[in-house]
């Protein structure tokens, strides 16, 4: 059961179409599995529907001719366009969900992984420039690098769980970190722990050799 | 029996259980405060976008036209597109909301919901070239026909909602609709004071409470 969801912020940002996409897919990963979220998702949207129904028409009218031009190119549309994507089942089954699985290309298996030392993978995910999105493969019991963070950082877990000093997260869950916030999060014994991190700053890890390593790593 | 496919079915079942709703309603609530015409008002879109998906009818789509595409291209104006850019993008956006009429669920979201976050993806296309990620969409298994009453407490809760944003002091309603529209600077995002949120007043949140609960 997912206990750690997303905050009433980032449900905001990401209706009013906000955030960096980097943490657009964080979020949008997340509302795959939490049908909290999107139903708390829908709510932020209805606002931004009640925005769009109180813009003044008068204030941008249409020209004549608009209508018209929009009812020609309904018609000049080729078939295939016109049946537009049917709402997919959501599929069971998988390790990453969509729509996290598009930007990988393919499951768990499919990911280009690089050591980063100490066991833990990383694979960088290609997002917009403003944020940065990697998966990150830790072994269970082993300990993700002890950092701060510079900006915010969202943290998906995918398999396995982590736990800091004063929680756990599990599939699901997101931990949301930000300035000030340090912990030494270790992947829990059982299964090896897979999440998604995005974050809108590099981190600063405060071992002498992961400061070294960091512009190698592209985090 | 009848001639309904079963794509249709739910649809078209969930239109006249608007229509009927909308009658009881008026019946039963004539004289309160809850004015039956917002609950009417909410339900008329719905049934003009189910006519635009069953039927492929033209003139449902001209009066969704008429009110929502100037409303488009206003939202994306304020967005920072200018005139002829939102124009177009509004017509991009009116032509998304014909081809997908059928997946619009009055269970889940108003029309202007709806028609909202096809604007707001059609924006984030058009000013950042980012791709925007999306959860799969749901289907809700056998059932997948709407509820009659979901489908009128949803409508009649995004009505309320309108009204309690309508009703909210200028600066405040201001401040989220420039959060909507993707018009807050970084400096007024990091200051929490002048976060919308801090601005959502009780009777908002209370509007967001019982849509949440209309949802869940």
């Amino acid at each position: 059961m997912i206990t750690h969801h997303l905050s009433e912020k980032l449900l905001m940002a990401y209706s009013a179409g906000t955030l960096p996409e980097a943490f657009n897919l964080a979020v949008a990963t997340h509302l795959a599995m939490c049908d909290e979220c999107r139903a708390r998702l829908a709510s932020y949207d209805a606002i931004g529907g009640a925005v769009l129904e109180r813009v003044e028409d008068a204030a941008a009218p249409m020209p004549h001719e608009a209508l018209a031009a929009t009812l020609s190119r309904i018609k000049a549309q080729v078939p295939s366009e016109r049946i537009g994507e049917s709402g997919k089942a959501r599929q069971e089954g998988w390790t990453l969900p969509e729509p996290l699985r598009s930007y990988v290309g393919g499951d768990v298996q499919d990911v280009k992984w690089r050591n980063v030392g100490g066991g833990v993978r990383q694979a960088v995910i290609p997002t917009s420039e403003n944020a940065t999105a990697r998966l990150l493969y830790i072994p269970a019991g082993k300990a993700v690098p002890d950092h701060g963070h510079h900006g915010m950082e969202l943290t998906l877990v995918l398999q396995g769980a982590f736990a800091d000093d004063e929680d756990c997260f599990s599939r699901g869950d997101i931990e949301i970190a930000d300035e000030g916030t340090e912990h030494q999060p270790i992947a829990q014994a059982g299964a090896d722990c897979i999440c998604l991190a995005v974050t809108d700053a590099p981190l600063k890890f405060r071992g002498l050799l992961p400061r070294l390593a960091q512009p190698f790593l592209g985090i | 029996m009848f001639d309904i496919t079963p794509q249709t079915l739910p649809s078209r079942q969930a239109a006249s259980a608007v229509n009927m709703l909308c009658v009881q309603h008026d019946g039963y609530r004539r004289g309160k405060r809850q004015s039956a015409v917002d609950v009417q008002n909410g339900a008329k879109w719905v049934v003009l976008l189910e006519k635009v998906a069953t039927e492929k009818d033209t003139d449902a789509f001209t009066e969704v036209f008429e009110h929502f595409a100037p409303r488009v291209k206003g939202f994306l104006m304020k967005s920072g597109a200018d005139h002829a850019l939102a124009e177009e993008c509004a017509q991009d956006v009116m032509v998304t909301v014909w081809n997908k009429a059928a997946q619009f669920d009055p269970a889940r979201a108003s029309v202007a919901t709806w028609i909202f976050t096809i604007a707001r993806n059609r924006r984030i296309d058009m000013l950042r070239r980012d791709r925007r990620p999306e959860p799969e969409e749901l289907t809700w298994g056998p059932e997948a026909e709407p509820d009659q009453l979901d489908v009128m407490t949803l409508q009649q809760e995004s009505e309320q909602l309108i009204s309690a944003i309508a009703s909210l002091p200028e600066k405040q309603r201001v401040m989220i609709e420039r959060a909507y529209f993707g018009d807050l600077t970084h400096s007024e995002i990091a200051d929490e004071t002048g976060l919308p949120l801090g601005t959502i007043k009780s009777r908002i949140r209370l509007a967001l409470e019982r849509l949440r609960h209309s949802l869940s």
